[in-house]
């Protein structure tokens, strides 16, 4: 399964290492990943392949939350499809 | 990858304006269940919903975590109990309780069902099946009850709706010490549909399959934001406005849906694309009529308004589901919608204005306060009047009223949670009592005979 990792948060140094350095641990590749300023905040969106995750979804997305915690920012992930729904016909 | 805006428009529904799946719902079929004993009949229903539903809670929360969006109701709908305790005369609160207790026991929110169609007709057993829904009501907790007493094509059964009046304010006598909650348990239908999956209305009709996933999806937040975002829009560009939103939300209702009905080996049911509002602020459906321009929702120009949403809501939700069913289209609950509240309190929305929107809207008077002395006669005219506006539009209409014990007009009643809280509403003082016991049956109308 694919999913899409959002980061919205202030801009600062290391949340791309540390959100890649957690998905590198658990063996999630990150297939394609782009940032940008929207409505005044650092927003990093990332579409990973969860397939080959060494933990579960729950387990993750509680990791993720933590790192989030830590570095001030907060980390979304949710299955692509749920866009997919919404934005294209 | 779908482009970033499109990812933070998403997460902005969920994070900012309550976005949500309102309700996955499993209409079970009972009818297999009925045995030699009201006892018996009462343990096979037990065990099949057990079997059946055992898992609706963790799939649900499964998906919900998967896909980023909260669903805040697990429910179940069942055969209508007055066919499945038919045999049972006076024993059906047996069933009841086994009903009840099978909910609890798989985790849902609710179990609708207790049910009876008598919309040409009361037999003897749904006589009984009737009698016996106050004491139901107030000795169950999570079950729901509900009674269609017209359609387009049958007329109106004016015998079954002197009784439900009469059955409501037992209902609330029962329950005072929880200021008539009962009542908000109960709705009687015109025009019922077999697929609902919203409460308390819901049942799953004789037409349907054995195991069938219907899903609620909600989302007033969003179309109030989407209006407010365009504050010079004239009304043809807001009514494609709220299309555009109503479609992104349904596919995630048709989403959830179809992978729900996949985990549970179900049938795909349908999506109800119904804006279902909560007592939250900024997830009003009050609060959108009065961001298309009304300063305050019951002042005129509301029905309009309210025709235009409801419209569409459905046109732009039709498009994104494989399979729509069930109320679909706006609610407009008084207790349920802080907007509703709010209004109903400055005096603005009364019964009158409620009843009229009810004409363009999905579906009719709900959770609204009454004083506790309310007659009897007047709560059934009162359904006979929403049943008479759903029989002639060809459209379903309910009631769902709670006469509260020992309160009156300016009074406040909290049922918390959900429900919400509501003032009590103002009846008229003139009697109905002549009309309603006249009983008969309203002939259909010349519409309804469509052959």
């Amino acid at each position: 399964m694919k999913a899409i990792i959002t980061v919205i948060g202030e801009d600062k140094a290391g949340i791309i290492a540390g959100v890649s350095t957690l998905l590198a641990e658990k063996k999630i590749n990150i297939e394609d990943i782009s940032q940008t300023i929207m409505q005044g905040y650092f927003t990093m969106i990332m579409l990973v392949n969860i397939e080959t995750s060494t933990i579960s979804i729950e387990a993750l997305k509680c990791d993720l939350d933590a790192l989030g915690e830590k570095i001030g920012v907060k980390i979304i992930l949710q299955h692509e499809d749920i866009f997919n729904a919404m934005h294209r016909i | 990858m779908i482009n970033s805006k499109d990812i933070i428009d998403t997460i902005n529904m969920v994070q900012k304006e309550h976005f949500d799946v309102r309700t996955t719902t499993m209409g079970l079929s009972l009818l297999g269940c009925i045995s030699a004993t009201a006892e018996k009949t009462a343990q096979n229903c037990y065990d099949l919903i057990c079997r059946r539903a055992e898992k609706i809670v963790k799939v649900a929360n499964d998906l919900s975590m998967e896909y980023g969006v909260p669903i805040v109701n697990k429910r179940i709908s069942v055969t209508p109990i007055s066919l499945i305790a038919s045999p049972f005369k006076g024993q059906e609160i047996v069933i009841a309780k086994a009903l009840d207790k099978a909910a609890k026991e798989v985790g849902v929110d609710f179990i609708g069902g207790y049910s009876a169609l008598v919309h040409k007709s009361t037999t003897s057993y749904e006589r009984s099946f009737i009698d016996s829904i106050p004491e139901v009501l107030a000795s169950t907790d999570i079950l729901c009850s509900s009674v269609n007493v017209g359609t387009t094509r049958s007329g109106i059964n004016l015998d079954a709706i002197k009784e439900l009046g009469e059955m409501i304010k037992k209902t609330a006598e029962l329950t005072k010490d929880r200021d008539g909650f009962g009542c908000a348990k109960f709705v009687a239908f015109c025009n019922a549909v077999e697929d609902n999956p919203f409460m308390a209305g819901a049942f799953h009709g004789v037409g349907e399959g054995e195991c069938v996933i219907n899903v609620g999806v909600s989302g007033p937040g969003v179309v109030y934001r989407a209006i407010k975002d365009a504050p010079d829009a004239n009304i043809t560009e807001i009514a494609e406005i709220i299309k555009k939103t109503a479609f992104k939300i349904t596919r995630v209702g048709q989403l959830i849906a179809t992978e729900a009905a996949k985990r549970l080996n179900a049938e795909l049911g349908i999506v109800d694309l119904s804006l279902a509002p909560t007592p939250a602020i900024g997830d009003s459906v009050g609060r959108i009529l009065e961001e298309m321009g009304i300063s305050t929702v019951g002042g005129h120009g509301t029905t309009a308004c309210l025709a235009i949403l409801n419209d569409a809501v459905k046109k732009g939700g039709t498009m994104a589901s494989s399979k729509v069913g069930g109320l679909s289209g706006a609610f407009i609950p008084v207790s349920e919608d802080e907007g509703m509240i709010a209004a109903a309190e400055s005096g603005i929305l009364t019964l009158p204005k409620l009843e009229a929107m009810t004409a363009v809207c999905s579906v009719g008077i709900d959770m609204v306060a009454v004083p506790g002395d309310t007659p009897a006669s007047t709560i059934s005219a009162l359904i006979a009047d929403e049943a008479a506006i759903g029989m002639v539009n060809n459209k379903t209409t309910a009631v769902r009223v709670i006469p509260v014990p020992n309160k009156k007009v300016g009074d406040f009643v909290e049922f918390g949670g959900l429900l919400g809280r509501a003032p009590i509403m103002d009846v008229t003082c003139a009697s109905a009592e002549k009309f309603i016991s006249r009983g008969g049956k309203i002939p259909a109308p010349i519409h309804g005979n469509k052959n």
